[in-house]
């Protein structure tokens, strides 16, 4: 039950991100091209995507729990530190490259076409890289700290 | 016409951005997770046990689904146009990767889930990448003129 109710979010997200146009990288590039062959389709997109996901977040987070766990897994950060906006920005300008993000690459994966899987196996191996070598900068910060 | 106009859809933008909402606030509801596709695919390869690794999988064989979804449906696959190179989409790519997962988030995480639970973090991160993208796509227009 939880996996299927997990694959039909999947489904709707997915569907949801092709009808929109996010897997298309050219009508992604043409919405930040404002000086040139501006989309300005995204607007409705973020705008459908935060409006739904406002109204329906007021209901669902006032529940106990959700259906299937225990409780609501929320990111208890709160801080703005440089990782968060250094990170933001080189995420944005990899979007401007590529024309893609996760959320747009992924579902247009099952469209079998070679130039996504080229993206998302980068972005992966990014993830990745990205998360070893933070891991091998943490103990020498640590030391540096404690010297 | 400029060449690399593509179509104004403000209908269908909008219908995909609520059914892309929908499934933001129904995974909230039924496993109480947020919906940021970077989360969802980095603990796919990284999960902490069976069960965390099952229910990515399950959503990213739904995401994976949807084309078949839209073709049976429309009678035509979604469409695409790339206009980056391969080198561009691996560079590309790689950036992406390693800046959603130092800001802990993407397109999705931050800028639906997170702005829609009012997170300052999340708001702050969509401005920097949305200003980040604009920027880069004007340098790679209209000063480099790729």
């Amino acid at each position: 039950m939880r996996a299927l109710s997990a694959y039909l979010i999947g489904l709707l997200f997915g569907a949801g991100s092709l009808i929109s146009g996010m897997g298309n990288p050219a009508k992604v590039i043409n919405f930040f091209d404002i000086a040139g062959a501006w989309d300005p389709s995204l607007v409705f997109v973020m705008g459908g995507a935060l409006v739904t996901t406002l109204l329906g977040y007021r209901f669902v987070l006032a529940q106990p729990a959700p259906l299937f766990d225990g409780g609501f897994n929320l990111p208890t950060k709160d801080n703005i530190d440089e990782r968060l906006l250094g990170g933001a920005a080189v995420f944005g300008v990899g979007w401007g490259i590529a024309g893609f993000c996760p959320g747009g690459a992924l579902p247009m994966l099952g469209a079998g076409d070679l130039r996504v899987l080229l993206f998302v196996s980068a972005c992966v191996s990014g993830i990745f890289l990205s998360r070893a070598l933070t891991a091998a900068l943490k103990p020498t910060a640590t030391k540096e700290t404690r010297a | 016409m400029n060449a690399l106009a593509t179509e104004f859809t403000p209908a269908a933008s909008l219908a995909g951005g609520v059914l892309i909402g929908a499934a933001a606030v129904f995974l909230m509801w039924t496993h109480g997770r947020i919906a940021g596709a970077t989360g969802i695919l980095t603990r796919f390869f990284a999960p902490k046990d069976r069960e965390d690794w099952l229910w990515r999988a399950a959503v990213l064989a739904g995401m994976a689904t949807a084309p078949a979804m839209y073709l049976t449906a429309t009678g035509a696959w979604p469409e695409i146009h790339v206009p980056a190179q391969p080198a561009m989409l691996i560079v590309g790519g790689l950036l992406v990767g390693a800046g959603v997962s130092l800001a802990g988030g993407c397109t999705s995480g931050h800028g639906v889930c997170g702005i829609a639970r009012l997170s300052v973090r999340s708001i702050a991160a969509t401005l920097a990448f949305m200003a980040a993208t604009f920027a880069t796509v004007f340098v790679i227009r209209h000063l480099i003129g790729a």
